[in-house]
């Protein structure tokens, strides 16, 4: 059995991931309270980790000229079928103006009219350029004077002491035989939303070309979970409409050149569906269900001028798409470009799913705080909003650090033990069954895909598929306890998967609960087909004592007695 | 969908090592980085654009279209240079300002 070497670090502030979120929490804190002792954990490297690895190429939630914070919040509201909270929009919108202007500061640069004003693209966006927004954030978090940033180290779960309240962290190294426990006075998880639950759109060698990154992995949910923070909308999944194969955004050629959704039929179908996100992946999902696909936009046209546009801007957030253009030889000036759902994600900031979360970003568990992806209640965050986020989970936690007690290093030691000593038992060769973590992720993809609703089943399901999928994931789960790794690396990927697997169980046991199909797009639940407005509430869930117990809220945030 | 590392000009400074957002990329007993699982990576580029001596390629799997084309970038300050080779045409390059946005 190897021995890992122990790291103990005691701070301030701990923030779990550094992505959007967690960036935009880090350059918060140092600003406003400068000595106070930030670590940033990061499981890989904060210059390319999260979302913004291969850059964006518009900001998604600005409040353009002539529209109001409160037009967002109705946006929002009938985009996500009425399922919001009002205070967690408000409060991310009315900050998005102003985090636009400080990106600007920090150098992104952004597409402007001849008297020096931001060009709008349609309501909301602005046009960029950020390939290296993420390195932008990076160089602001590197200026905190308190703020340490710890790459490469995986968190995989909370420290929990008597009283119930969070006071550390323990992860490992991704590189080295080393263990680190953190003990902090509050932790900010801001580790993204979860891909690879389902079989994604390829499956082969290219498996991890996918819309969402395929390395956030639902660790902030399931060490949530574990710990019972109360969970909100997991059962909102989300389906992008994407380029087919590369999985690149569309909504480059869609708003930026005008393309419309053309079946086979020559038929522009998207006005039958509806204009929000879940309709319109709704739209291409029924036309092919009902034999009208492939569909396409219809690109077919524009100048070579836009195309040589369209390569350069691609090549600045999915290079993959400029690739295929270039090496297939169909131009989308000569071809539309074919388009395709992708399979089902849990995220936060396109949907609702994540921690249950106050105004200030307080998970329920005390000293706990969650912004950006893995945060629920407050779909469409897109960049600005899980940077306001975070920095509205740094002015909580800088409002509540007073009131905290300092958790003696001794106790740390203690509750981290069990979770240390598990990497070790796993770091043991000599008891390997012969599992291997892919066999095992691609035994969980398919049972999500064939019986919780993925690409193949059309993304439908029923009770008796989710009891079908609970049941074998359920296995699953079993056998992942018996894998073994070989060194840290394959530690990483068994912690993956089983974060993965806690994820996939708490949200069959939400798609279960809501008897309804709200959000077609992102599901259809075939034995309830409609929209029932008994559900115009939030589903909420909590593990205790190994069990997922369910919890409906009113939309106010009410507990609802519950109804069997 | 992934890189390949040209070995010859490989140095072994693992700029691309320490970047990757999958962790997939590590130093080879021979001192030359390499892709651990060609199949786990996202295709986001980082590594290549970490790359200061041209070293990292990257294609399509064939299962996404691949037909044998490459692409690599060279970056000189706010300009980056983008060289595709295609197996039956000649090099194509694109150039991107980093200073310009995207109109789209």
């Amino acid at each position: 059995m190897k021995a890992l070497k122990r790291k103990y670090i005691e701070t301030d502030v701990l923030i779990i991931g550094g992505g959007t979120a967690g960036c935009g929490a880090a350059i918060a804190l140092a600003r406003r309270a400068p000595r106070l002792r930030v670590v940033a954990l990061e499981k890989a490297n904060l210059r390319r980790s999260g979302c913004l690895a291969a850059g964006v190429n518009a900001l998604n939630a600005h409040i353009n000229p002539g529209r109001t914070v409160q037009d967002y919040l109705e946006y929002v509201r009938r985009d996500a079928e009425k399922i919001v909270r009002d205070d967690l929009i408000l409060s991310m919108a009315e900050r998005f103006n102003a985090i636009t202007e400080e990106l600007e500061r920090m150098g992104l640069v952004f597409l402007k009219d001849d008297e020096g004003r931001y060009v709008a693209r349609g309501k909301r966006n602005l046009k960029i350029n950020g390939e290296n927004i993420k390195t932008i954030l990076e160089n602001e978090v590197r200026k905190g004077p308190s703020t340490v940033v710890l790459n490469h180290v995986n968190a995989t779960d909370l420290l929990k002491d008597k009283s119930g309240a969070i006071v550390g962290a323990v992860g490992f190294s991704v590189n080295f035989e080393e263990a680190f426990i953190v003990s902090a006075k509050a932790v900010l998880v801001a580790t993204g939303g979860a891909a690879g639950l389902y079989r994604p759109n390829n499956p082969g060698f290219s498996r991890h070309k996918m819309w969402y990154s395929p390395f956030n992995t639902g660790a902030g949910y399931a060490m949530g979970i574990r710990a019972g923070a109360e969970m909100t909308s997991l059962e909102m999944r989300f389906v992008a409409q994407r380029i087919k194969d590369t999985i690149a955004p569309t909504g480059t050629i869609a708003l930026g050149v005008g393309a419309k959704e053309i079946n086979s039929q020559g038929e522009f179908y998207a006005s039958k569906y509806g204009l929000s996100t879940n309709a319109r992946a709704y739209g291409a999902a029924n036309e092919n269900y009902e034999g009208r696909g492939p569909c396409r936009l219809k690109t077919t046209g524009i100048s070579h001028e836009t195309e040589e546009d369209l390569y350069r801007a691609y090549l600045n957030m999915a290079p993959a798409q400029t690739l295929k253009w270039i090496e297939s030889n169909e131009p989308p000036s000569k071809s539309d470009v074919e388009i395709e759902g992708t399979e089902p994600y849990i995220v936060g900031g396109h949907t609702g799913s994540g921690y249950w979360i106050d105004a200030g970003r307080r998970t329920t568990l005390k000293g706990l705080y969650a912004a950006g992806d893995v945060a629920g209640g407050a779909p469409k965050k897109f960049v600005t909003g899980a940077l306001a986020e975070g920095q509205i989970a740094a002015e909580s936690i800088l409002a509540d650090l007073n009131d905290i007690d300092d958790a003696s290093s001794d106790t740390i030691e203690r509750l981290a033990e069990p979770f240390v000593d598990s990497y070790e038992r796993k770091l043991n060769r000599d008891e390997s069954k012969w599992l291997f973590p892919l066999e095992l992720e691609e035994a969980m993809q398919k049972i999500m895909d064939n019986y919780a609703g993925g690409i193949s089943a059309s993304y439908r399901y029923n009770e008796a598929r989710l009891d079908v999928a609970e049941e074998r994931i359920r296995v699953v789960e079993r056998l992942v306890k018996s894998l073994r790794a070989y060194d840290m690396d394959d530690l990483l990927q068994v912690y993956e998967l089983t974060d993965r697997l806690t994820v996939c169980r708490a949200l069959i046991a939400h798609l279960r609960e809501r008897r309804e199909t709200r959000w077609p797009g992102f599901g259809v639940r075939s034995d309830y087909p409609n929209v029932d407005e008994k559900f115009e509430l939030f589903v909420n869930s909590r593990l205790v004592d190994g069990k997922i117990q369910m919890i409906r809220r009113e939309l106010t945030g009410k507990e609802t007695v519950r109804e069997r | 969908m992934s890189v390949r590392i040209e070995k010859d000009r490989c140095v072994g400074c693992a700029a691309c090592v320490e970047v990757c957002p999958g962790n997939l990329l590590k130093i080879a007993p021979d001192g030359r980085a390499f892709v651990k699982r060609p199949e786990d990576c996202w295709g986001c580029a980082s590594c290549l654009k970490a790359c200061r001596f041209g070293a990292i390629f990257y294609f399509l799997g064939a299962d996404v279209g691949g037909r044998g084309a490459t692409m690599r970038v060279e970056i000189d300050g706010e300009i980056s240079q983008w060289i595709f080779n295609t197996p039956d045409s000649p090099p194509k390059r694109i150039v991107v300002d980093a200073q310009s946005a995207n109109k789209y």
